[in-house]
């Protein structure tokens, strides 16, 4: 079967849905020149969202149908509740030659794929990072998907954060962990600054404290390539204030916790997409 | 301290051994030295009034006397292997037999060389911190020099007792906790060996083959440690393939607080030793 090959530099980026992840990924793609804003796509009902597009100079559409007409790459990024039905009811212009991506979190490749009648699927799996181009992102290539399309999906969600590519049937062990995840890291964040004003910091420089070191040490472990038990060694000098704090979190079974928390969201996610 | 000469040197190659307290830390050593072909039995000494206590030394061929002093009398390096408690009473006994003509050495993890010395009138001393494990050759040993105690007494002590385990040369404010890992450390372990063979005999295997296993999975994971220099995170990682058997089992060590556990073990014996140095 021939498949025609999306010209990276004049292919013309839909979304269908136009909330706030499709704003992220927009605005990302925009702002860090992978594409021109002149060739995004969307359409939504509310002009409150038609307005924030436009001002980044994005075309707003009358219809979904006028989108994936005009678009090669076509994302749906609605939410995952109406994906099913805004799929079929575009299934006729879904051809084979456009390549389709849904970042709908819980919906499986497979399903996307009979929906849509074509396989030229791409599920990418982000995350709300996005928003500030820290994405941890993930996507899995349908059957039809090829490298060079994957390629393509690497570059635009690149501009967003960080992307790898996995087999679709960890994807609910990836909502688990980078879906879900900057939940319990804002969890940690509030109770460092907790810790920081019990210790007499005034809050708002508790807090500031307490995110900085969160985003400094993920940046070390993502960085030097050191092996996170490595770094701890680094900084726990003997009988000093480190392993001090150390100790409480392993007597709290901190570490137990964060894994029972990925492995409950990552169960979760399977239940709701049975 | 005694004015004029230096201590006369211990003959590296003649010297006697003795060990003032024969119990199980004394055959420890005793009997590592001995297997390993380190020291003759010929040239090793102790004492102990109890004969049934004797074996231990007697089977490899020691001759035990009945007295301490005539131990001291005997050897060139003593080893005081009595507990703690009882320390101070046997090294007033032994008065003026305890000259700077002999080296000292104690593997008591109590009290420090400054009351040793006071003790001993002298500071031709030398702490050693071994472990049972000297019975096979496997101990973690820490050890610290006094003040009179020569380069050439540190080095022969260092490689008496490297013969029987590994040897760090540690100041003395580290070697208590160095000491409690080296010392007690065994034991924590064998408690976690005897964890892992019920573990085996729950999930339905005999008692000699779990006991078996669970030994040398020690044995083999400590020896990754030690001699492939990687962190153990990153050993643990290696092991722990993706929704697999290990890390399910690591996962509820972490729920149990294991590392933490152990931990607290570690600072609380070190904390005890502390305790029975004041």
């Amino acid at each position: 079967m021939e498949l025609f090959t999306i010209p990276t530099d004049t292919y013309k980026l839909g979304f269908i849905g136009a909330g706030k992840m499709a704003e992220s990924i927009a605005r990302g793609v925009v702002q860090s020149g992978v594409l021109p804003a002149s060739r995004i796509r969307t359409y939504h009902t509310n002009p409150v969202r038609r307005k924030v597009f436009e001002s980044f100079g994005v075309e707003v559409l009358h219809r979904n149908e006028d989108v994936v007409e005009e678009s090669d790459v076509v994302i749906f990024s609605v939410k995952p509740q109406v994906v099913k039905g805004v799929v079929m009811q575009l299934k006729p212009l879904l051809s084979k030659k456009k390549l389709l991506v849904s970042v709908a979190a819980g919906i499986k490749l497979k399903d996307l794929q009979e929906w849509a009648g074509n396989s030229r699927f791409i599920r990418v799996m982000p995350n709300t990072p996005a928003a500030v181009g820290e994405a941890a992102t993930v996507m899995s290539l349908g059957a039809s998907a090829t490298e060079e399309d994957g390629d393509l999906i690497a570059k635009l969600f690149g501009s967003v954060g960080k992307i790898w590519k996995a087999d679709d049937k960890l994807f609910d062990a990836i909502t688990g962990l980078s879906g879900s995840g900057p939940a319990y890291i804002y969890l940690a964040i509030e109770a460092l600054a907790d810790g920081g004003v019990a210790a007499g910091l005034p809050r708002d420089l508790a807090l500031g404290l307490a995110s900085q070191t969160v985003l400094g040490a993920a940046s070390m472990a993502s960085k030097t390539g050191k092996h996170p038990g490595q770094l701890k060694d680094d900084v726990t000098s003997p009988g000093g204030t480190t392993i001090a704090g150390v100790h409480e979190l392993e007597k709290s079974g901190f570490r137990g916790i964060l894994m029972n928390a990925v492995v409950a969201a990552a169960k979760r996610s399977r239940e709701l997409s049975q | 301290m005694a004015e004029g000469a230096a201590p006369i040197p211990v003959d590296k190659d003649k010297f006697k051994l003795g060990f003032i307290g024969a119990g199980n830390m004394a055959a420890s050593i005793a009997t590592g030295l001995v297997k390993l072909g380190i020291l003759p039995h010929s040239r090793i000494f102790t004492a102990h009034r109890n004969p049934e206590s004797r074996v231990a030394f007697t089977s490899l061929g020691i001759k035990v006397f009945q007295h301490n002093h005539e131990v001291v009398g005997e050897c060139d390096v003593i080893v005081f292997s009595v507990k703690p408690q009882i320390l101070q009473d046997v090294i007033l006994e032994l008065g003026p037999l305890l000259s700077q003509d002999k080296l000292l050495v104690s593997v008591a993890v109590a009290p420090k060389l400054k009351v040793l010395q006071k003790w001993v009138g002298h500071a031709r001393l030398i702490r050693v911190f071994p472990s049972t494990a000297c019975a096979v050759g496997e101990a973690a040993i820490a050890m610290h020099l006094g003040e009179d105690a020569t380069e050439e007494d540190g080095e022969l002590i260092a490689n008496l007792f490297g013969a029987v385990g590994k040897v760090w040369k540690l100041e003395e404010k580290l070697s208590d906790a160095a000491g409690i890992i080296g010392g007690a450390g065994p034991a924590f372990v064998y408690i976690a060996i005897e964890a892992m063979a019920d573990g085996g005999v729950a999930a339905g295997l005999p008692r000699d083959i779990a006991l078996g296993f669970a030994a040398q999975a020690f044995y083999g994971a400590a020896a990754m440690v030690m001699k492939t220099g990687k962190h153990p995170g990153e050993l643990k990682d290696k092991v722990a393939s993706p929704g697999g058997t290990t890390i399910a089992g690591i996962h509820e060590l972490e729920k149990g607080a294991f590392r933490a556990t152990m931990m607290n073990a570690v600072v609380a014996s070190t904390r005890r030793c502390h305790e029975m140095s004041q």
